[in-house]
């Protein structure tokens, strides 16, 4: 075993004065534990998305043996912090860090307890209480399919593969009422008649045909995956590990859609906090070494701990304390940064926006006074959800066992082998042919995935 | 107040299973690869030992994902101008996150070339090759260690073992001890016991060694082209690679011949041309010859095999037969590989008398027109002698 740099009383006391504080700045947070583990369980965890326990798939073996290679060629050092969205909230901590760096990643955790307990869509989207229990019951659910003869490890894998291909083609806007089949048909109704009305006075009679009722779905949806659970060629159990998947998501689409804000916060707090521990010089030193390395600018790309930290600077300097906790309450990082992220910012960060193509990259707007709003608007459209390609179902014909998928196209093209893959999947699921419709070098293209899983391009 | 606590695996290895998973599909990767990893030109002529990179395709986490041309933001020094052009190497920082940017997921896996053939044989699933009766050349005495046991002398003494041993008491002690990480105390030293030691046990091993000669004959007249050459050449090599597999001593004997037969180094084998016409049988006249002399069949397994485009000459057709029958009688296995331009070429007239008369189990006709078909028809040729065993 390696010599600990310190004491487990130690960490406790530093983590009493720690707590202070946190009250004493009203932050809300839930109760908080702190597991310390070595490198190779926090590898682990890490490669299970930090959770005590999940179902299997080889995906995690791959990103366990991929981290642990990279952190033995010291490509990538282990995070410092990691901490999941539950209550009692759960950190994790390295025990080969060094007291600082322990006393750091407690702050900085306290700062995502508060978020996770305080942000719209975590409260919205998650519920944290039931966090553990519900990634144990999907484990449990996942390991009774496998064990069942009449299913076992491979058709459960294969389930798994195409549900992992399509987890992220769900619903993204977090707590808005799901409208049922019924209202929508009703929508549709009123909509028809709305508007025979309105043309039969004053134009000529416009040729406005009755909306197909029986459409599926009526009209066009992004979950794709909410669609397979209940169209798609599957049996029950093969639905349950789809909505296994599809839970899962939904518990981490508000991490990915404040990844800039929560690491902000939590960045901004730790070194808040610290700055008011008075820390003994030596460590103190280290403490800003350390957090200037955390906030550092990536050259040519966004690191979320700089801008998000940042930001909530430039929001308290300017509009005060109270504002930056209504902020972490009500915003995701897309409105986060269409609101706040300012030329003055901008400049500050030296942001720029680039273009890339295949074999260059080409700067295309730098943070001046016409710059800055394309750079902000492409940041914010790229980030979180957004950075993912948003494809809607449109419809599916039960009679011949079609389904037409049709990618929101918004200038950014889909990687075409990625999508032959993924569309594979998706018939996997689909149980028939599948189409995408989406856009390559400014040409509509029509991708075909029929039966026996044959990949074809089109042009529309 | 928060609760600390040490995270305790009770002894689990929580992703080993995965790990395990993703290992085989990663295997599988390569083995489905294989046929055009193994005849790349590369690897031909490599030793066995040596690493070799093979990029795996595969074991990707396909998801929709936006494409290279697109629109980024990211940090600069504040010297960037519109217009610039940058390099792509500089803007990897940071860039890390699965799932939503799309992942260089190629890599490329150090494999030595007797692994990679270990892969390709291991579908075969051959058992294990007849062997001669009288083919014992060579026995060798050998220790051979077998695990290990607590008594023994001290010559035998496994140190590694007995220092882990050393380790596991201390461990169990402590837990007894119910030491938790406060405990700061100098550390006690704790010495070996007689309990700790354990030997080596040894088995005396004998080997029996059994040698087997690979006579390689090919057509090098002027029709045999360097395309044709290359294709007999990744074949020959990997039939020698394994049949090393198979037996300790492998020996490899070159035939080239036109109208006449003569024994060839490998070099003049392979780069070589010739001009003239092609008398087969004068072929394996001459590798007839050189196993009489050299390698008796009662002691040597002798594997032939013949490459050839099949352009005989017609006044040769009878000889060529009446020889690569007296070839079946000796080897324990004799292959004849047509090369062939194309798929739609008609079979040769050499390729459809040897069809019609030759008919030895130990016999077999295998085509090839291009690098794919080497894999399969070496299959094919190998799966012969496994029919020969049941």
């Amino acid at each position: 075993m390696t010599m600990r740099k310190y004491t487990l009383k130690e960490l406790e006391a530093w983590n009493e004065r720690i707590e202070k504080i946190v009250k004493d700045e009203n932050l809300d947070c839930y109760p908080q534990e702190f597991e310390i583990c070595c490198y190779e369980d926090m590898i682990c965890y890490e490669a299970y998305v930090g959770m005590p326990s999940h179902y299997a798939h080889w995906s995690y073996g791959k990103a366990y043996e991929r981290k642990k290679t990279l952190y033995k060629y010291n490509v990538e050092g282990l995070p410092y912090e990691m901490v999941i969205n539950s209550n009692p909230c759960i950190g994790y901590l390295m025990r080969d860090n060094t007291l600082l760096l322990q006393i750091l990643t407690m702050a900085h955790v306290y700062g995502h307890n508060d978020f996770f307990k305080n942000n719209r869509l975590f409260c919205d989207g998650t519920r944290a209480d039931y966090t553990n229990e519900r990634f144990k019951n999907h484990a449990d659910r996942i390991r009774s399919y496998i064990q069942d003869p009449s299913i076992g490890y491979e058709r459960v894998e294969r389930i798994l593969d195409a549900a992992h291909a399509l987890k992220f083609q769900t619903s993204r806007v977090i707590g808005i009422k799901k409208i049922s089949e019924e209202e929508k048909k009703k929508r549709m109704l009123k909509k028809y008649y709305d508007e025979i009305k309105h043309t039969s006075i004053l134009e000529e009679k416009k040729d406005i045909p009755f909306p197909d009722l029986e459409k599926i779905p009526l009209e066009p949806i992004e979950d794709l995956m909410g669609f397979m659970i209940e169209y798609g060629k599957l049996e029950e159990w093969e639905r349950d590990i789809l909505s296994i998947v599809k839970e899962e998501t939904a518990y981490f689409i508000p991490q990915i859609e404040t990844k800039i804000m929560n690491e902000g916060w939590a960045s901004y707090w730790h070194y808040k906090i610290l700055n008011q521990l008075k820390l003994p010089q030596n460590l103190h030193i280290e403490f800003l070494n350390r957090h200037n390395q955390v906030i550092r600018p990536f050259l040519g790309n966004v690191n979320p701990y700089y801008v998000g930290f940042k930001i909530f600077e430039k929001i308290e300097e300017k509009y005060g304390r109270e504002k930056i906790f209504e902020v972490r309450k009500m915003e995701r990082d897309q409105s986060f940064i269409r609101r706040y992220l300012t030329e003055e910012l901008c400049r500050e960060m030296n942001l720029f926006q680039y273009h890339s193509r295949a074999k260059e990259v080409e700067i295309e707007e730098i943070s001046d006074e016409e710059g800055y709003k394309a750079i902000r608007n492409t940041l914010a459209s790229n980030t979180g959800m957004g950075s993912i390609p948003c494809i809607k179902v449109v419809e599916a014909s039960p009679k011949d066992r079609s389904l037409l998928l049709v990618h929101e196209f918004d200038g950014r093209e889909l990687e075409l082998a990625y999508a032959y893959e993924t569309l594979r999947y998706a018939a996997t699921l689909w149980g028939g042919k599948v189409e995408l419709r989406t856009i390559v070098d400014n040409t509509k293209k029509r991708i075909l995935c029929d039966e026996n899983k044959n990949i074809f391009l089109k042009n529309e | 107040m928060a609760i600390f606590r040490e995270f305790d695996s009770r002894g689990r290895d929580r992703s080993a299973e995965d790990r395990r998973r993703h290992r085989e599909l990663v295997e599988d990767s390569i083995k489905k690869n294989i046929g055009n990893i193994i005849a790349e030109e590369s690897i031909i002529g490599q030793s066995k030992n040596k690493k070799i990179k093979v990029p795996i395709k595969g074991i990707k986490e396909y998801q929709f994902i936006y494409g290279k041309n697109k629109k980024g933001t990211g940090s600069g020094t504040g010297n960037e101008k519109r217009g610039d052009k940058i390099g792509k190497d500089i803007m990897k920082e940071g860039q890390e996150k699965a799932g939503n940017s799309e992942g260089e997921d190629i890599y490329e896996t150090e494999i030595t070339l007797e692994e990679l053939i270990q892969y390709l044989f291991e579908d075969l699933n051959l058992p294990f090759m007849k062997r001669k009766k009288f083919s014992e050349i060579e026995s060798e005495k050998n220790f051979k260690r077998l695990g290990y046991q607590r008594k023994g002398i001290p010559p035998r003494l496994a140190k590694k073992r007995s220092v882990v041993e050393r380790i596991k008491r201390k461990k169990a002690y402590e837990r007894g001890q119910n030491q938790n990480i406060d405990n700061n105390e100098e550390e006690k030293r704790f010495p070996f016991k007689e309990d700790d030691l354990r030997y080596y046990r040894v088995r005396q091993d004998v080997r029996r060694e059994s040698n087997a000669v690979i006579v390689c004959i090919m057509d090098t007249s002027g029709s045999m082209t360097l395309t044709k050459k290359y294709l007999a050449r990744s074949f020959y090599f990997l039939l020698y690679q394994f049949v090393k597999l198979k037996y300790v001593h492998v020996e490899i004997v070159f035939v080239a011949h036109t109208t006449v037969g003569k024994e060839v180094s490998e070099d003049e084998f392979f780069h070589k041309g010739e001009s003239g016409g092609t008398y087969i049988s004068s072929g394996y006249e001459k590798a007839l010859e050189i196993i009489e002399k050299r390698y008796n069949p009662e002691v040597w397994n002798v594997y032939a095999f013949h490459c050839s485009d099949g352009d005989n000459w017609t006044e040769d057709n009878k000889n060529a037969v009446a020889s690569a029958k007296k070839l079946c009688e000796i080897c324990n296995l004799f292959g004849y590989g047509e090369i062939v331009p194309g798929y739609y070429t008609r079979m040769s007239t050499i390729k459809a008398q040897f069809n019609l008369n030759v008919k030895y189990p130990n016999f077999s006709i295998v085509t090839m027109s291009r690098k794919e078909d080497i894999v399969p028809a070496l299959r094919r040729l190998l799966d012969k002698e496994k029919g020969l065993e049941e």
